[in-house]
């Protein structure tokens, strides 16, 4: 089987890449090492930590459950693509001041489930926020300061 | 961590699919939504030489109402059950359950028909087909065929569906008024594989007795689980405490559990009663208002 490499087409965080893919490239990997892009973080590779979530068209997706290949055409905002113009977004503040980040390799895959979230349910109870990041994990488990920094966000992006 | 080299087709039609389902037969796997399909391939557990994604596929991804059924693509995602008003008014066990399958970020790309065609004992849509009987549209070159959700499940990730053939909408009864539902679960976290699980519907008359009851389970046999000597039990009864424990202890006695690392098989089938007790509850309190508004 030869390697059946394809051209591709994708917007990251608003600018068009054109690259080669062989069809077995995740998306996880094809963001960190053949755009650079090392924000999204890969933790377990099977779909169980949350460190790789993108926004995929607008919804949240997990990276390393995807093929680079599927992109094809679509619209991709990581971690880099969340602050404009050096202004950190609400979400990044509010984890900047309730100290939502320890060691901080989570930290990437809670701000887009958390941008999600918020896009959904813009007033959530601390429960829904816990149930809406239930699919992202913290080992360092600080999931108290997390769920504060979404809530405290939440509040500034209402006024 | 990485995916072995496959083969990718991405077919823009249910016809080019077929036609290389037929062509490739067990070397080939479709990749739907890929919330399994892609952990398995990252671990290697399985290797196919054929990816067929269909993600490009038009027409698999829609919710409507055909001959009196909710009638469902292949390719619905699990979001769309989540947040359709369609689905909701027809079928409101399959909004509410949802939230059950794994999280946001793995229902906006999982799919009805993966989930439903992945078969995983624990997937919370197998019970539900099971318990509402639902039925499978499949298609092949050869042509087309409906099946019952009862006959369609096999066994652990077993379906009877050919390699040649597709899963292509998952038909779903429009529930009547005067009812109500319940899907009730134990997990170790919000989001994991379900440890059991009990789904249930009641319906009600104007007196309160109940007219049709559906119940079904995972997580305590090989598929989905549902037996109708469970569910007459409640047929021409009022749901009282009593009749809900003579249910819970009926359900422990006929499921034959496994024990495994997250549950011994006494547990499961405590659980099984204890949550059968619970989602009945549920699901009569909520036919009991449901009536009130019809009125």
């Amino acid at each position: 089987m030869d390697n059946q490499y394809r051209s591709i087409k994708v917007t990251v965080n608003g600018e068009e890449y054109h690259r080669q893919v062989e069809p077995r490239r995740l998306l996880s990997d094809f963001l960190r090492e053949d755009l650079d892009l090392s924000g999204t973080h890969v933790g377990c590779e099977h779909g169980i930590c949350g460190a790789c979530t993108v926004l995929f068209n607008g919804q949240t997706a997990r990276s390393c459950l995807m093929f680079a290949i599927q992109a094809d055409g679509a619209e991709i905002t990581t971690v880099e693509g969340l602050a404009i113009d050096g202004q950190l977004h609400p979400l990044q503040q509010g984890f900047w001041e309730n100290h939502g980040l320890q060691c901080g390799f989570c930290t990437p895959g809670f701000l887009i489930s958390a941008y999600e979230l918020l896009e959904r349910k813009p007033n959530p109870t601390e429960e829904e926020v816990r149930i809406g990041l239930s699919g992202n994990m913290c080992r360092c488990t600080g999931y108290k300061q997390i769920v504060d920094s979404v809530l405290d966000a939440a509040e500034k992006m209402r006024s | 961590m990485k995916p072995a080299k496959f083969e990718y087709h991405d077919p823009h039609s249910i016809e080019e699919t077929l036609d290389l389902l037929k062509q490739y037969g067990w070397d080939a796997k479709i990749l739907a939504g890929g919330q399994s399909l892609v952990p398995t391939l990252n671990f290697r557990l399985a290797s196919p030489k054929v990816i067929i994604d269909i993600n490009k596929v038009k027409d698999l991804d829609y919710v409507q109402e055909t001959d009196g059924k909710l009638a469902i693509g292949a390719m619905t995602r699990q979001t769309t059950l989540e947040l359709s008003e369609m689905v909701r008014s027809k079928c409101g066990l399959l909004s509410d359950a949802t939230e059950l399958i794994g999280h946001p970020q793995t229902r906006n790309r999982g799919t009805v028909g993966g989930s439903i065609v992945h078969a995983d004992p624990t997937a919370e849509l197998t019970a539900i087909a099971l318990a509402l009987d639902a039925e499978m549209v499949i298609v092949s070159t050869e042509g087309k065929r409906t099946d019952s959700a009862d006959d369609f499940f096999i066994s652990v990730m077993t379906t009877n569906l050919e390699p040649e053939e597709m899963l292509v909408e998952v038909r779903f009864p429009v529930l009547p008024s005067r009812t109500g539902w319940a899907f009730e679960e134990f997990a170790l976290r919000h989001g994991d594989f379900a440890v059991v699980g009990v789904t249930t519907t009641i319906t009600l008359d104007a007196d309160e007795v109940c007219t049709d009851a559906r119940l079904a389970a995972i997580g305590v046999d090989e598929t989905a689980f549902r037996d109708s000597s469970v569910e007459e039990i409640l047929k021409g009864e009022k749901i009282t405490d009593l009749v809900l424990q003579e249910v819970g202890d009926k359900l422990s006695e006929k499921v034959d559990p496994f024990d495994d690392l997250h549950a011994s098989a006494a547990q499961r089938k405590h659980l099984v009663g204890a949550l059968a007790k619970r989602s009945l509850q549920k699901a009569k309190t909520m036919a009991v208002h449901n009536s009130k508004r019809k009125k």
